[in-house]
């Protein structure tokens, strides 16, 4: 190595460029630096007299300088190129001086690393033996355990085997142990486990007898379960569990499903019966009591087992029926209870189960959708709600008879104490008023819980729309005012003829009551139903003008009654006078006969009840003095002359037949007409026809002289006291001058008295 | 007959009773009665042509007293009873008679109701015999058998009720049997109807308030509808068609139709007439005018007024 080396040495200190020049491009070269070079070669070799290029010709170059330059500038080129030769020179020097150094020392390092080699390579010899050795002793080891680790392997696989088949040969006892404890869900898990590897080996006599006594097990343990389904004892949780374990044990699912049903079935109908036995009149609760156990036992137990057969069987088929053919016999039951609900005091607590009842129901909703039972539900909710309106209807109802009879008792009472006949009336109006208006109050109060918000069946539309409009301000609010309307009009009807047992007063009060209704009670309760229920007329309800109408008729009917009915007492007291007399015999009148003063009395007292109720009315101007006038006997002759006959006579005419026909033509008085709602007209209603029974009876009598002149004295009398009560006193002369006529008319003797003594005697009268 | 115009007969004197002549089957004949204390009375027939719409009069006197009921025979269209007062200078006696029209009336000179000159001599009717009923009061209505032959007459006289047999002329009447009406107070029978079925064995009163049934034969009250109208029953009649069915009117302005087998409510009430005494299937005199309403058809509850059929008397 070291001649190399020399070798290398000696070529440096060559001196030729050229040589040089190549070994400093192989360096290049070897660096990769050619490419920036070489241009700068191309372009210096392109000039021969370039000093530095490769292709320098120094003749040609030496030439150029002769030629170009003088002699001055061939000094200064020679000096240049002497001083850079030198430089080179010593450059030169200074390089192969390093270089020689660095060889040195490289080749001081190869000689160290001669030595080092040599050593390690002792050493690699030594290790491959070690190796074989270890190679040789590891391949004799694992010649000797390869037999055992196969047996060991064997024996882990057999150990699993025996474990598997002891939980098989314990299956039974275990199973037994399963079934003595009553953990059927074990029992039910390890079977399972084991029943496919029975299935498997059962050609293997041993495995066979296992799957035999598993069977016999477990076919014992689904005779318990069945049993335990049938007894019925169980909860529905049990239940349920009983049937997922029969389900897994591939019992049926068809079969188990109605069973469970049936089974289920069984059960809620015993939650019924005693449901039906609350119902007994023994065991009374209240509604709440009875909605409440119907909703935790019944309602319950229901949605459990539609929730636990929806995840035992995965299906509703027949869950549909059995949940409707149930809830109908539930719903039976509840509707009894509620009609048996009749007690109309506390309407909460009706509300209040109805609407517990109605939001357990929604439970079911939620399990079963499409199930008819909430709606269903609702339906008895709504009949419930209806049915309660009747109830507040006829309560009210019963309410106001029993109120009229209070007045009815009220009105006897006074009397019996002396006071004067139907004192306290106003009072007993406004009384009578404010409790029935408190009634219809608190009645709508009670009807209002049924739309109360925290109601779940407020929002219904029933509730909302039908409820309030037809339900209550239809048949209850305005069927109570018809009743109020109708029931007075009753007393005009039947009472009368039947020993008239209305009272005249009562009579009269009511038709001022139907008045007020008419004028503004009628409109203040419908207003307050409205508002209170914020009735939406959906559909056409009754007006208040016809209800308005239908109070009017009904007032003015009775008061039309009430004049009839006074006017008929006093017209009886005048008839019996009339026809008990002998009026042919009497004797010359000296006093006014005691019933006429008693007609006016009743006359003053009628006047005296009517002015209580009612206001005064119109009446036509008195004459100046109307008690002074004076009445002729044969008054209505003076007629006579004003009408014309238009036939002839057959017989001598009779003055009194021509009167009559004229007044049948001149002026007619409407005996019963209807009378106006003040006291005059009614006052005037009543005269009418006692004055109207008066003629007519006295018509029927024949008369001596003093009879005549005894019908003056009354007659005078009578108009004295009368004029003033009615609207027209005309019409009392009318009739009075009429009474007299026609008793001078039937008269044996018509003698009258004397005018002044007739005044004479009525004013000591 | 709706386009006819009433036909209207006037009589001079007020009139209460008036009469339909059963026995006379080929006209429409009626009998009125008139009332005057001063007058003789008379008896007017009228008979009503439907055809032509006009009516004839002739008139007969009854110089006995004021007329206040008459009734024609069934039998014979000749005989007629009345009830009449009979003023004397202190006392007022109702009695009742039977009598005879003189057989001249008719053939002697129809007049027409405008010849004046036969009215002023009209001839008399003739006595048959007395209903002599002087002991048991004043007599308010005398009925005939109805469709019988003229042989049975009821009178009502105060509280009596008496059957009377007449004999083959009518010339004798004797009391065969009688019913009393007893009670407190002074009771009166009011009126009366024979009922024409059954045999004609029941009769119908009125008293008061009260309508009663009594059984002929034996002469017992058999029903009694206490208070039947609310004031005085003024007359009633019977269905000729319906054997139960009865009408009833009074002073409370009603008329009340009944069924006899049923007594405790009317069957229907009639409440139309604001007006005193309607009368049932009869005559009635309030303000000397005189309806005559004639029940066609008591069952519909219908008043037909016959009035412009029969003549409206006034």
């Amino acid at each position: 190595m070291d001649g190399d080396v020399s070798n290398a040495d000696t070529t440096p200190p060559d001196s030729d460029p050229a040589r040089k020049r190549r070994v400093h491009g192989m360096l290049k070269l070897y660096y990769g630096l050619n490419e920036e070079g070489k241009t700068v070669d191309q372009a210096e070799s392109l000039d021969p007299c370039d000093i530095n290029g490769p292709h320098f010709d120094p003749e040609v170059y030496l030439n150029k300088l002769r030629r170009e330059c003088s002699l001055g500038e061939l000094m200064d080129q020679e000096s240049c190129m002497v001083k850079q030769i030198r430089s080179l020179d010593s450059d030169m020097q200074t390089l192969v001086y390093e270089n020689y150094n660095k060889f040195i020392s490289a080749t001081d390092t190869i000689r160290k690393m001669k030595n080092d080699f040599k050593k390690m390579e002792d050493e690699m010899d030594c290790l491959t033996t070690n190796m074989a050795a270890i190679t040789v002793f590891s391949a004799r080891i694992s010649g000797t355990l390869q037999d055992q680790h196969a047996q060991i392997t064997k024996l882990s696989g057999v150990h699993t085997l025996l474990r598997k088949l002891q939980f098989l040969f314990e299956l039974p006892a275990r199973l037994n142990k399963c079934l003595e404890l009553q953990a059927y869900a074990q029992a039910v898990t390890s079977h399972r486990r084991a029943r496919c590897v029975l299935q498997q080996y059962s050609h293997m006599p041993s495995f066979r007898g296992i799957q035999d006594d598993c069977h016999a097990i477990m076919d014992k343990l689904a005779q318990e379960l069945r049993q335990k389904f049938r007894d019925g004892g169980s909860s529905a949780k049990d239940l349920s569990e009983c049937v997922e374990l029969l389900l897994q044990l591939d019992e049926p699912a068809e079969e188990l499903c109605d069973k469970f049903l049936t089974h289920a079935r069984s059960r809620l109908e015993a939650d019924l019966l005693g449901l039906e036995a609350e119902l007994r009149p023994v065991s009374r609760t209240d509604i709440l009591e009875f909605i409440d156990r119907g909703c935790n036992e019944f309602v319950s137990s229901l949605c459990l087992v539609i929730a636990s057969y929806q995840e035992l069987f995965m299906a509703v088929g027949k869950l549909h029926a059995f949940v409707d053919s149930l809830a109908a016999r539930y719903f039976s039951l509840v509707e009894r209870r509620i009609q048996e609900e009749k007690s109309v005091g506390d309407n909460s607590l009706l509300v209040r189960a109805l609407d517990r009842f109605h939001r357990r129901l929604q439970a079911v909703a939620k399990l079963l959708p499409g199930s008819a039972v909430p709606s269903q539900g609702t339906e008895i909710v709504v009949r419930a709600a209806r049915e309660r309106v009747k109830q507040y209807l006829a309560a009210l109802q019963s309410f106001y008879l029993d109120s009229l009879t209070d007045v009815r008792q009220a009105l006897a009472a006074p009397r019996l104490g002396g006071s004067s006949a139907g004192g306290g009336l106003p009072e007993l109006l406004s009384s009578l008023s404010a409790s029935i208006l408190n009634q219809i109050k608190t009645v709508l109060a009670s009807v209002h819980l049924f739309t109360a918000k925290d109601i779940t069946f407020s929002n219904k539309p029933y509730f909302k729309g039908e409820f309030c409009s037809q339900g209550v301000r239809e048949s209850l609010v305005v069927n109570f005012i018809k009743f109020v309307c109708q029931s007075s009009r009753q007393f005009c009807e039947s009472a009368v003829d039947r020993g008239g047992s209305t009272p005249p007063a009562l009579l009269l009060l009511l038709s001022r009551l139907c008045l007020d209704y008419e004028t503004s009670t009628i409109s203040y309760i419908l207003t307050l139903t409205d508002e209170q229920f914020l009735v939406q007329h959906h559909s056409p309800v009754t007006a208040v003008t016809a209800l308005c109408g239908e109070a009017r008729e009904a007032a003015q009917k009775l008061l039309n009654h009430y004049v009839k009915v006074q006017g008929l007492i006093i017209s009886q007291m005048l008839r019996k006078s009339v026809e008990t007399r002998d009026w042919v015999n009497t004797i010359e009148p000296r006093n006014v006969r005691a019933v006429m003063k008693r007609v006016v009395e009743d006359t003053t007292s009628i006047d005296v009840q009517v002015g209580l109720l009612y206001e005064e009315g119109v009446r036509k101007a008195h004459s100046s003095d109307s008690s002074k006038r004076t009445f002729s006997v044969y008054s209505s002759s003076r007629q006579q002359s004003r009408y014309t006959p238009s036939y002839t006579p057959s017989a001598p005419m009779d003055t009194n037949l021509m009167s009559n026909i004229h007044k049948l033509f001149s002026e007619r008085i409407d005996i019963f007409s209807p009378v106006e709602f003040n006291k005059v007209s009614v006052l005037t209603g009543i005269i009418k026809i006692s004055l109207k029974t008066f003629l007519e009876c006295v018509r029927l009598r024949t008369f001596g002289r003093y009879g005549l002149q005894q019908i003056q004295v009354d007659c005078h009398y009578l108009q004295m006291y009368l004029w003033r009560f009615v609207s027209d006193e005309n019409l009392v002369h009318f009739l009075l001058d009429e009474i007299v006529g026609s008793t001078a008319h039937r008269c044996l003797d018509p003698a009258p008295m004397e005018q002044s003594v007739i005044e004479v005697i009525c004013e000591r009268g | 007959m709706e386009d006819d115009a009433p036909v209207i007969y006037g009589l001079e004197f007020q009139a209460r009773a008036l009469t339909s002549q059963t026995a006379e089957s080929d006209a429409i004949r009626f009998l009125v009665g008139t009332q005057s204390l001063k007058f003789d009375n008379q008896i007017h027939i009228i008979d009503f042509d439907d055809e032509n719409n006009i009516i004839s009069k002739s008139v007969l006197q009854h110089e006995a007293g004021e007329i206040w009921h008459i009734s024609a025979s069934p039998a014979d269209k000749a005989v007629l009873t009345t009830c009449y007062n009979i003023t004397s200078e202190s006392r007022v006696v109702t009695s009742s008679a039977v009598w005879r029209m003189p057989p001249e009336w008719e053939s002697g000179s129809h007049e027409s109701p405008d010849d004046p000159h036969n009215s002023h001599n009209p001839q008399s009717l003739d006595l048959l015999c007395h209903l002599d009923n002087s002991a048991h009061g004043n007599a308010s209505c005398v009925l005939w058998e109805p469709m019988g032959d003229g042989k049975r007459v009821i009178s009502l006289a105060d509280n009596h009720a008496l059957l009377w047999d007449l004999t083959e002329s009518s010339t004798q009447a004797t009391i065969s049997s009688s019913a009393t009406l007893e009670g407190k107070g002074q009771l009166k029978f009011t009126s009366g109807k024979w009922s024409p079925h059954h045999n004609c064995t029941q009769l119908a009163t009125a008293n008061d308030t009260a309508i009663r049934g009594w059984d002929l034969r034996t002469m017992k009250q058999i029903y009694c509808i206490e208070n039947a109208h609310g004031q005085l029953v003024r007359d009633l009649d019977f269905n000729p068609n319906k054997q139960y069915y009865l009408a009833s009117c009074g002073d409370d302005c009603k008329v009340k139709f009944w069924d006899v087998r049923n007594i405790s409510e009317p069957v229907k009430t009639l409440e139309e007439h604001s007006h005193w005494w309607v009368s049932v299937a009869h005559l009635r005199d309030t303000h000397t005018h005189t309806y005559t309403h004639t029940v066609t058809s008591k069952i519909n509850g219908n008043l037909d007024n016959d009035n412009q059929k029969h003549g409206c008397l006034r």
